[in-house]
């Protein structure tokens, strides 16, 4: 494992580079098919909004995959990562049928040093101005 | 309620074996619009002290539906095919990366059910061990089933 942060040059509040991802239908089609997971309110309208969600919806395996992008590019090796979680995926990522898609905005910061040169980074992720994910970490053994 | 609680503590014998190859390491990644190197190139992955190109940490997931989806689509669990689900839900943890010519089995345990108001949920470990026996990775994940409690419940 080769992170190129080094864990003596971090600090509880350290912040790590926000992303800004943008999500559209085709991306959930893809990731359906990669995934093997055809639920059908990820690619399905009339079946989203039949079951009371505003519209299709990204899977939140693609979700968290995006927020934990931030923690390994910020790493350099995604072998680092230790652990992600997620408490709660709070609100759904709605992905319209349009050109533009949805905007995921994914910040972090370091919440917590751990022994063995590992430390726990607090995740935000919002779309559509809302928290789709409640207590979202994800651990990273540094340098 | 629609779903059979019984299968509180019930265990999936393994699965099957999966054999990791780098095209599926590849276009997993790719579907995640994630393109780093240690993905896609296995000079590039050498050059971070891995033996081959490594897995995105969620391909860990991916097993869970590969393998059949247990236990959703066993008809004891009184999962029917709608309403549908939602991810509530979810943490992974590697011992070390998933790699090509990996050789996984994947044994999955229901660890809790519950009533949320008009909604059921449960959480179930996936366990993902190579066919040798080596450790590789733990998905915990919990799923919302939407509105199949029965009227009054929870």
């Amino acid at each position: 494992m080769a992170a190129r942060v080094r864990y003596d040059e971090v600090g509880v509040g350290t912040e790590i580079p926000s992303r800004e991802f943008t999500v559209k239908r085709v991306d959930l089609l893809r990731f359906c098919g990669a995934c093997s997971d055809y639920t059908m309110t990820h690619w399905n309208e009339r079946v989203a909004k039949a079951v009371g969600l505003p519209d299709v919806i990204a899977h939140g395996t693609f979700t968290i995959a995006e927020a934990v992008r931030v923690v390994t590019d910020w790493a350099g090796d995604p072998g680092a990562l230790v652990e992600y979680s997620v408490r709660r995926f709070s609100h759904p990522v709605v992905v319209p049928d349009d050109d533009e898609g949805a905007r995921l905005d994914v910040s972090g910061r370091i919440e917590k040093k751990l022994d063995d040169n590992q430390v726990v980074v607090r995740l935000s992720a919002s779309s559509g101005g809302r928290e789709v994910m409640s207590g979202a970490r994800a651990v990273v053994r540094l340098a | 309620m629609a779903l059979n609680h019984d299968f509180v503590g019930r265990t999936h014998k393994p699965t099957e074996i999966y054999e990791v190859s780098r095209e599926k390491i590849r276009d997993y990644a790719l579907a995640t619009g994630d393109t780093h190197p240690a993905y896609l190139d296995p000079e590039a992955a050498k050059e971070l002290g891995h033996p081959d190109v490594i897995a995105p940490p969620s391909f860990a997931v991916m097993l869970f539906f590969r393998f059949g989806g247990w236990p959703l689509y066993d008809p004891e669990f009184g999962k029917k095919k709608e309403p549908v689900c939602v991810h509530r839900a979810q943490r992974t943890t590697h011992r070390r990366p998933i790699q090509p010519g990996d050789r996984l089995v994947q044994t999955t345990t229901v660890d809790d059910m519950r009533v949320l108001g008009e909604h059921e949920q449960w959480t179930m470990t996936h366990t993902i061990d190579t066919v040798d026996g080596e450790h590789v990775c733990t998905v915990v994940n919990t799923i919302l089933s939407r509105g199949t409690a029965a009227p009054g419940e929870g």
